[in-house]
């Protein structure tokens, strides 16, 4: 289980410092898929951030743990190895390093971490066949350097083929709808329910309800001002949809 | 670290531990052998120049260039131009010669000093030249397979220690094919009419300082003939490594392909830890005749020196290839990750109609280093292409400047060249600097040239960590794309080497 307990949190240093997360509490069961929604600027990618490790946040009170490891201790590699995996908003790009090595290098140093065998190259590039078939991604892309050159849509696929191949114990999916056209949304839709085990926990983050259409969350949370304001079923999406945030607020978000 | 080597996509884990090794007391090739030495008297005048060549045997018109090298050398003052900074060398409190006692000729593998062949093998370099000293017939090529080289080459190595060539190995399987391989030495009294043929023709006595001066007191180095239409059958390698006290280390370096001919040549360097700099001014000559070809690497470690920048080797080398036939081709491909004070341009002459001029170049700066490197391609035949791939990487506090001449004689009708020059980033102080010369004569010369410089970037580093890489692992994996357009001519042997040592240079870089 993923367990955030009144976590608050600081951007910045000094009197630049800005409080982004503000005593955020939430539990996501391994097995369940959760969904947080939340107009712009609610923490919705600091709390992936926040999460995987990522430089730049001060936890200023609270705590987040994963089957009980406190996660907020580990560097972000430690967090990986762990199996925290972040589908990131905004992929980044690594000239010159191709898909194939990077994902390689990435799933090897992970089972290093954890005392594991690594994967062996016929079954490393097996099982990468498999994935990019379930993608529609096309084998040339997997030569191609990380992300380089490489439309939104593409980017995203990426992620989720990264995924895949990882199998991560949990996953955050941030905006992982966004520059997606209908079709690959149901590819990648396809491909994260595929995913969907009683031992692997995901957290679905989205402005959108339409991505919720392909991927049904057990619950949806949605946060505000650096908490979670109100938690409920599939409806609350539909519902977010019909009647806005502000509608869900009672006041201008 | 030799021996865990493995060829694998990406990283390579025994590459990763082998990181663990940056501070410069860990310098991984940082010992002394305890050996018998001989030494010229300290020193530089014609009466140090006369036993130097007295010592190699050497006839009398060589004992004469050297001493017109000498008598030139006493006039030209040391150039100051480049990007560098050092201590003034006082050429006179220098060694120019050492050499194990015993002598420079062994009559077999076995009459090789046991220290010796363990300086090499402690040397831990891809080539085993442990093994292959040890004359195992095969030895390179059983290591290549090893690793899982697919394509596995035989290597032959001449080892330089300090000033001596101390073995050729496969020298009679060259021998079959008629290539010419030996110690500069040996072939001034074997084949003095082809030495004296070529030697100073691509890089004159008078050409600068510190060639000059090499020109008159180098003590050793290779000598590689390929007959015409011959494609020499293995990959040539010479290691150097500077093992006295305060001796300049001057290599002379004649490498010359005939009509048709192909040579691959390696030249890997490393030091042993000192706090004196030690002086290295080599010079490299490379002739390829028509529709002859050279490609020449270069991996370099010699020690960058200590963490407060104190001590290590000063490089001011010349190197440069004439390719003097049509259809010729010369290309050059180094990897820099050594040294306090790099100084080098390998340079092309294109000479002759329809050649080609390459340069593929990794110079990695860390700590308290500086590098100005580059090249020069002369075009002066019709047609004549060149292409440069600059990669230069800055860490610490270091300083890397390429600095780099193209330049478009009147009659190089239709020329063409392409430069890229990327630059890397890591940490705030360290500087990167990109000084491109053109001169074109041509209207219709095609001269492109592109520059980059970026910083390693905390958004690319995260990424790779959430993935579970750590975070020298990430660097490395984030450099080796950077480089990975140059590392690809590098023959795999060196390859493995080359990236095994940008992890070690880059230990310690980031956080």
């Amino acid at each position: 289980m993923l367990q955030l307990n009144d976590l608050s949190a600081r951007v910045g240093e000094g009197d630049e410092a800005k409080s982004i997360l503000d005593g955020l509490s939430l539990e996501v069961p391994l097995g369940e898929v959760h969904a947080i929604m939340g107009p712009n600027g609610a923490g919705k990618s600091t709390l992936a951030y926040l999460l995987t490790g990522r430089d730049g946040y001060e936890v200023s009170d609270g705590t987040a743990t994963l089957e009980g490891d406190d996660l907020l201790d580990m560097e972000p590699e430690e967090r990986a190895a762990k199996g925290v995996f972040l589908s990131f908003q905004y992929p980044v790009e690594i000239p010159g390093v191709p898909v194939m090595t990077f994902v390689r290098a990435a799933m090897n140093a992970q089972r290093k971490a954890r005392g594991e065998e690594e994967i062996s190259a016929p079954e490393f590039i097996k099982k990468a066949r498999e994935v990019s078939a379930k993608l529609k991604i096309d084998s040339e892309m997997l030569k191609r350097p990380v992300n380089v050159g490489f439309s939104g849509g593409e980017k995203k696929r990426l992620e989720i083929f990264q995924m895949m191949m990882i199998e991560p114990r949990f996953a955050i999916l941030d905006e992982t709808d966004s520059g997606l056209d209908i079709d690959a949304l149901k590819t990648v839709s396809d491909g994260v329910n595929a995913l969907r085990s009683p031992d692997r926990g995901m957290l679905v983050i989205t402005h959108y309800q339409r991505l919720l259409d392909h991927i049904r969350p057990d619950k949806v949370h949605v946060l505000a001002k650096g908490r979670i304001i109100k938690t409920g079923g599939p409806e609350l999406a539909q519902q977010l949809e019909r009647e806005g945030y502000d509608g869900i607020l009672g006041e201008p978000a | 670290m030799a021996d865990d080597v493995k060829v694998k996509e990406g990283i390579d884990a025994g590459t990763v531990a082998a990181a663990k090794a940056l501070q410069s007391e860990n310098y991984s090739a940082g010992f002394q052998t305890d050996i018998e030495t001989e030494y010229a008297p300290k020193g530089l005048n014609e009466e140090v120049i006369a036993f130097i060549s007295d010592k190699k045997g050497e006839p009398s018109w060589m004992l004469d260039w050297r001493l017109k090298a000498f008598e030139r050398w006493k006039t030209m003052t040391e150039p100051g131009w480049a990007k560098v900074q050092y201590e003034q060398i006082d050429y006179q409190d220098l060694y120019y010669y050492a050499a194990p006692k015993r002598g420079a000729k062994y009559e077999s593998i076995d009459d090789v000093p046991k220290e010796i062949l363990d300086t090499y093998e402690k040397l831990g370099i891809p080539l085993r030249e442990a093994e292959v000293l040890l004359g195992v017939e095969g030895a390179a090529e059983t290591a290549a397979e090893a690793r899982g080289g697919a394509t596995s080459s035989k290597v032959a190595v001449d080892a330089v220690f300090d000033s001596v060539s101390v073995a050729t190995t496969f020298r009679k399987e060259l021998e079959k094919a008629g290539v010419i391989f030996m110690s500069i030495s040996e072939a001034l009294r074997e084949h003095p009419e082809l030495v004296k043929k070529y030697l100073g023709s691509v890089v004159p006595q008078s050409d600068n300082f510190f060639a000059t001066l090499n020109s008159a007191v180098f003590s050793d180095g290779t000598f590689v003939y390929v007959p015409e239409g011959v494609r020499c059958p293995m990959e040539l390698s010479t290691y150097f490594r500077m093992n006295a006290e305060n001796t300049g280390q001057f290599e002379r370096t004649l490498i010359v392909a005939d009509k048709g001919a192909y040579v691959s040549y390696l030249e890997g360097c490393t030091a042993p830890m000192r706090d004196e700099n030690q002086l290295h001014a080599a010079v490299v000559e490379l002739v390829a005749l028509e529709d002859a070809e050279i490609k020449y690497s270069t991996v370099q470690n010699w020690w960058p020196g200590d963490e407060n920048g104190k001590g290590g080797i000063y490089n001011f080398v010349t190197k440069r290839g004439d390719c003097r036939g049509a259809r010729s081709k010369i290309s050059w491909t180094q990897v820099e990750t050594g040294s306090a004070v790099t100084w080098k341009y390998p340079s092309c002459i294109l000479r002759g109609d329809d050649s080609t001029g390459e340069f593929y170049s990794i110079a990695v700066t860390n700590g308290h280093q500086m590098a100005d490197t580059g090249t020069k391609m002369i075009h002066l035949g019709k047609r004549t292409r060149s292409r440069i791939i600059s990669k230069g990487i800055s860490a610490g506090r270091s300083d890397n400047t390429y600095r780099g001449l193209v330049s478009v004689n009147k009659n190089a009708e239709k020329a063409r060249n392409f430069t890229q020059c990327d630059s890397l980033l890591i940490g705030g102080d360290c500087g990167a600097h990109t000084v491109p010369y053109v001169e074109n004569r041509r209207a219709d010369a095609q001269l492109e040239h592109e520059a980059t410089t970026t910083k390693l970037s905390d958004d690319q580093l995260f990424y790779a960590r959430q993935r579970g890489l750590g975070e020298e692992e990430a660097v490395a994996l984030l450099v080796n794309g950077f480089v990975r357009d140059v590392m690809q001519k590098l023959p795999m042997e060196f390859a493995v080497e080359a990236q095994n040592l940008l992890e070690v240079s880059l230990e310690g870089s980031v956080g």
